[in-house]
């Protein structure tokens, strides 16, 4: 899957084509190699690579169709026949494995023959469209038609046939046309292979067999819309519904995908501006070719009619918004933070960096902060999700980042998944952990540990089942872990060399004592988790014996009470099991948003400068203060929740948000309105009228990622590049606003392009002193740390020592969360995502992703229901001691009785009406994920529903008319 | 700034670093994490609760605040 040799030379942007080199069957990376020659060219490949990988390499392609290099070989059409000296017959060349001083035909003859006779059977049944065909152009079929020199069919085709066959239009993105399938099954292995779903199967047999995607159609089967399959497939059979409606396209641009943090790289197809398909790049090594149903079809928000294409202004939040040009919007807005300040003092102001936006543009915002605001004041998302990453692996490893690359999984014997979902938030790396999971012929599967309060679908999936699931209450990771390397220490798993190499000793001798303390067994602790002992043991057991074992986690282990100390217990874990350092291990936070790793890298949280450098820190402030021009403030700045606080105070009065909804994503929603509402003036730049722009004064329309140079930062620190494929629909790309409200605040910024905003990065950071536009795109991508000690970048940390020296282990007591259940609130309420919806929805929900997710629903068990009187389908009424919502209920064995389960993807849910204050006692990022809530049924909107519906249709009244269609609701 | 939020923060703060044995250390943990990470007004607001008596704070944040006052009290406005 390296596919080095895939790339195009010369620039990235090139006239399209879609003749992408595809080898046929999969690169293998044994070190031994063979030699062997094929037409006469010696060619020395791995051992294990088949003749038909080999020709590639040698410059020969053999004809086929069944295979393609991102499977594994078939051998079932039989037209990559070859001849090899000194063997009877025609191998297929796909499933023919190289062997020393083979010598090899591709072309004679009588290969020339049987491949006319087998496509001349193909095309006897396949529709002679090619015309007015969509794949025209772009179809393999055709070609091999070409290839092999077919003139004439001799069945003519009258005779019994699959030419009258219904097309299957229910997938919103692409269409099953039975008619143009050759029944290959690339479609049914990519489904296998790549995605790992095994939705699709071959039905039937010889001429009756057909592809088969359920009992009625693709919608409603179990395909989750990843697009391997269409991707796969070799004729029209499987098509694009853009591509039939557009036509092929004529240029493509390498750009990475704006949705979750896996980072996935794309090709993105254009007709002139208009995109007309994503397909996933080969090269890409984050998704190596492989795409989810966000990055590859629900693009379509980009070019939404709501969104906005001028700015507007308003002096109070009931005031109808005025269009006005850029120049008038930034000066009212600038001369709004300065006549604050000038009231109210330096700090009563701050802004919001977006971890949607690019690097350079999010590095801009803090800049802007601190440097023309004067202040520190500065936060972003990673505030409500993964600050106590930040916090806890700095602490005891020295970095704020994973460990590993994704990669690493396939090297890994036994992984623990706790607190995160991959199948629906991450989903490309999901299918690679799947892959991991299921094993192949030369390895079994690795183990596989789950602790979730939710039986997700990793716990038993095609193929794949977990080992143990600790299915722990909610709000009780540290309890958990806690057990779990109790087990290890007191029975002797703890890799004791490892620990005295590399870790402070003195942590570690105060931590063994405490984690060996009877009241941290597992025994000691299954009252308060709701977890058997025995699984604790085991699981513990599987984990510290495993050669590598690596642990996943997510928002689940973050956005608690005790989100930081579940990282350091994390740390704690792999430390003293060895398990981090090398290839198959590590600590690997799966980050939710595209750029959330790249934002905090960029220096958007109050204490931390780029590069995680304290603002206490003199030496740091002074190379700032020196290359800004301005002094650094020494003291740490107002946090997301805090500006909330200080806002209602009445201390904090302006805010500039850039691409975040804080009023949709943000806990205690009636607390965040209130503060919003508490502003003198709030500027958010969005590329829709988003939650927060309701309560904006002004407002500047935003790019999307189709609209501008950059690059994002994923899971695995890798920073891609963003490329512009059409012009701001607003006339500017968020860094050229940026930039623009800098200079009317008296500090002009001078970058002609983000790649000298990158290069003033790497003048200033040392662990990305190394990047620069030239170095990706020569490499494709990179890995922070890159510098001097690591050119090329760095795909596993900690290798040799720890980047804080030696490794701390860290005392984690576990502290009940203050959230308890009581009699009035007898429920735990934990929120989440699904695939086909992301994050506050603001994208997805303005694409046909709604097909599969058009509300938000309140997950519960049947016994809490049949308790209450509760249907499935029923609308209840959520209620916690903040507030309450109404919501469909769906009847769900996935939760253990006593926990309900809602996600917050549609603004009128008001999923976050409900949660709390409680946050995190380190970084403040709330818990989103513990709420103590009564369930009854309830057939009407809870208040705050009916005056949301108020507010946004009064503030829909308040648009421009005709600029916008509004939130669609 | 809610002087009762501030107030259950610092708490949350304190019960963390309780679990260190060594009393001193527990005392410098917290406040170096509250200099490192609270902004100044929220710190002043800290002190004023303090002075009131300290109402709902834990013991290692009374002794942490007391200990520690010359470095977490921000300079006067």
């Amino acid at each position: 899957m390296r596919g080095l040799a895939n790339r195009e030379p010369g620039p990235r942007q090139t006239m399209y084509s879609n003749k992408v080199i595809d080898h046929g069957t999969p690169a293998r990376t044994a070190p031994a190699t063979v030699s062997l020659q094929i037409d006469g060219v010696t060619v020395t490949v791995p051992v294990g690579t088949s003749v038909m990988r080999a020709a590639v390499e040698a410059g020969r392609k053999v004809p086929k169709l069944c295979a393609t290099d991102s499977l594994e070989a078939f051998g079932s059409c039989r037209l990559c026949l070859v001849e090899i000296e000194g063997r009877r017959g025609y191998p297929a060349s796909c499933t023919t494995p190289c062997e020393p001083g083979m010598k090899v035909k591709t072309q004679s003859k009588k290969l020339a023959d049987l491949r006319r006779g087998v496509m001349e059977l193909y095309i006897s049944d396949h529709p002679l469209d090619c015309l007015t065909c969509p794949a025209n152009g772009n179809c393999e079929l055709q070609d091999m038609a070409g290839v092999v020199g077919l003139r004439e069919v001799r069945y003519g085709y009258e005779g019994e046939n699959h030419l009258v066959q219904a097309k299957d239009a229910s997938n919103p993105y692409f269409t099953f046309d039975a008619t143009k399938c050759i029944v290959c099954s690339r479609c049914v292995r990519a489904c296998e292979e790549v995605q790992g779903t095994f939705a699709l199967t071959v039905q039937g047999r010889g001429f009756d067999s057909k592809i088969a995607s359920g009992p009625t159609n693709f919608l409603d089967s179990e395909c989750v819309s990843c697009g391997a399959c269409v991707q796969a497939c070799p004729t029209a059979t499987l098509m694009e519904k853009s591509i039939a409606e557009q036509g092929q396209p004529d240029r493509v641009v390498d750009t990475t995908c704006a949705y979750c943090g896996v980072g996935c790289s794309f090709r993105a197809e254009m007709k002139g501006n208009d995109v007309v398909r994503m397909v996933p790049h080969k090269d890409g090594k984050a998704n190596h070719g492989h795409s989810c149903v966000k990055g590859r079809f629900a693009w379509g928000y980009a070019t939404h009619p709501d969104r906005v294409k001028k700015p507007m202004i308003r002096s109070k939040i009931t005031d109808p918004w005025r269009e006005v040009t850029w120049d008038e919007a930034i000066a009212y807005a600038a001369s709004e933070i300065r006549r604050i300040q000038g009231k109210y003092g330096v700090a009563s102001v701050g802004g919001i960096t977006s971890s949607r936006c690019t690097n350079e543009e999010t590095y801009l915002v803090q800049k802007l902060v601190r440097a023309a605001f004067g202040n520190n004041n500065v936060d972003t998302c990673a505030r409500v999700c993964h600050s106590p990453t930040g916090y806890g692996l700095k602490t005891t490893l020295g970095e704020s980042a994973g460990t590993q690359d994704f990669d690493s999984v396939d090297d890994t014997d036994c992984v623990i998944v706790i607190g995160a979902n991959p199948t629906d938030a991450h989903p490309v790396f999901a299918s690679r952990m799947k892959r991991r999971l299921r094993g192949d012929t030369s390895r079994p599967g690795a183990g596989l540990i789950v602790i979730d309060p939710r039986r997700i679908d990793l716990v038993r999936t095609p193929h794949v089942e977990a080992d143990f699931h600790l299915q722990l209450q909610p709000g009780t990771n540290v309890a958990v872990l806690n057990a779990l390397a109790h087990v290890v220490v007191t029975e002797g798993l703890a890799k004791d060399d490892y620990v005295r190499e590399r870790c402070d000793l003195g942590d570690f001798a105060k931590w063994k004592a405490f984690i060996a303390l009877p009241k941290n067994s597992p025994e000691a602790l299954e009252k308060v988790t709701g977890v058997p002992a025995a699984s604790i043991r085991g699981a513990a057991r599987l984990y510290a014996t495993a050669k590598n074992g690596a642990i996943y986690y997510g928002l689940g282990v973050t956005e608690h009470s005790q989100g930081s100390t579940t990282v350091m217990g994390i740390a704690n874990l792999a430390m003293v099991t060895g398990n981090i350092g090398r290839p198959g291990v590590g600590v690997n936070p799966l980050r939710g948003q595209n750029n959330v790793q790249g934002s905090c890298d960029m220096g958007s949280f109050p204490h931390e400068l780029p590069g995680y450098r304290h603002v206490s820190d003199p030496a740091v402030r002074a190379l700032f203060g020196t290359a800004w021009g301005v002094p650094i403030q020494d003291e740490p700045g107002l946090r997301i929740p805090n500006m909330f606080d200080a806002a209602i105070d009445g201390s904090f009065k302006a805010l500039y948000v850039q691409g975040e909804d804080i009023a949709q994503s943000d806990p205690d929603t009636r607390h965040v309105q209130h503060a919003l509402e508490s502003l003198e003036c709030l500027i958010v730049q969005d590329i829709f009228v988003n939650e927060t722009a309701k309560y904006a004064h002004v407002f500047l329309p935003g790019s999307s990622f189709l609209e501008k140079d950059g690059t994002f930062t994923n899971a695995e620190r890798r920073i891609n590049r963003v490329r512009k494929v059409m012009p701001p629909l607003a006339g500017l790309g968020d860094w050229e606003a940026t930039m623009a409200l800098a200079k009317a605040l008296g500090y002009p910024m001078h970058y002609d392009h983000p790649s000298q905003i990158m290069d003033e990065i790497a003048r200033l950071t040392p662990t990305f002193t190394g990047v620069s536009y030239e170095k990706l795109d020569r490499l494709g991508s990179i890995q922070w740390p890159c510098n001097d000690k690591a050119p090329e970048g760095t795909p596993v940390m900690h290798e040799q020592e720890f980047v804080r020296g030696k490794g701390k282990f860290v005392i984690t007591d576990y502290v009940a969360t203050p959230e308890r259940t009581s009699q009035r609130f007898p429920l735990i309420l934990t929120t989440g995502r699904i695939l086909s919806q992301y994050n506050v929805g603001a994208q997805t929900r303005r694409t046909q992703n709604t097909a599969w997710h058009a509300a938000d629903v309140l997950e519960i068990h049947p016994h809490d229901a049949e308790q209450r009187g509760i249907q499935d389908g029923d609308a209840v009424s959520v209620v916690s001691r903040k507030g309450d919502t109404t919501l469909r209920a769906v009847l769900s064995e996935r939760m253990q009785p006593g926990v309900v389960y809602t996600t917050f993807h549609h603004p009128e849910s008001g999923a976050n009406v409900v949660t709390t204050e409680n946050s995190d006692w380190a970084t403040n990022c709330p818990e989103y994920k513990v709420t103590a809530v009564q369930v009854v049924a309830h057939a009407k909107k809870s208040e705050w529903q009916r005056e949301f519906d108020d507010f946004a249709d009064r503030q829909e009244s308040l648009l421009p008319k005709g600029a916008l269609k509004g939130e669609a609701r | 700034m809610d002087g009762k939020k501030l107030v259950k923060m610092a708490n949350e703060i304190a019960a963390f670093f309780a679990a260190e044995p060594d009393r001193r250390a527990a005392l410098e943990g917290v406040a170096s994490h509250v200099k490192r990470f609270w902004e100044p007004r929220m710190r002043r607001e800290l002190f004023v609760c303090f002075d009131a008596g300290g109402d709902g704070m834990s013991p290692v944040l009374l002794e942490t605040l007391a200990a520690h006052r010359a470095t977490l009290e921000p300079a006067k406005k």
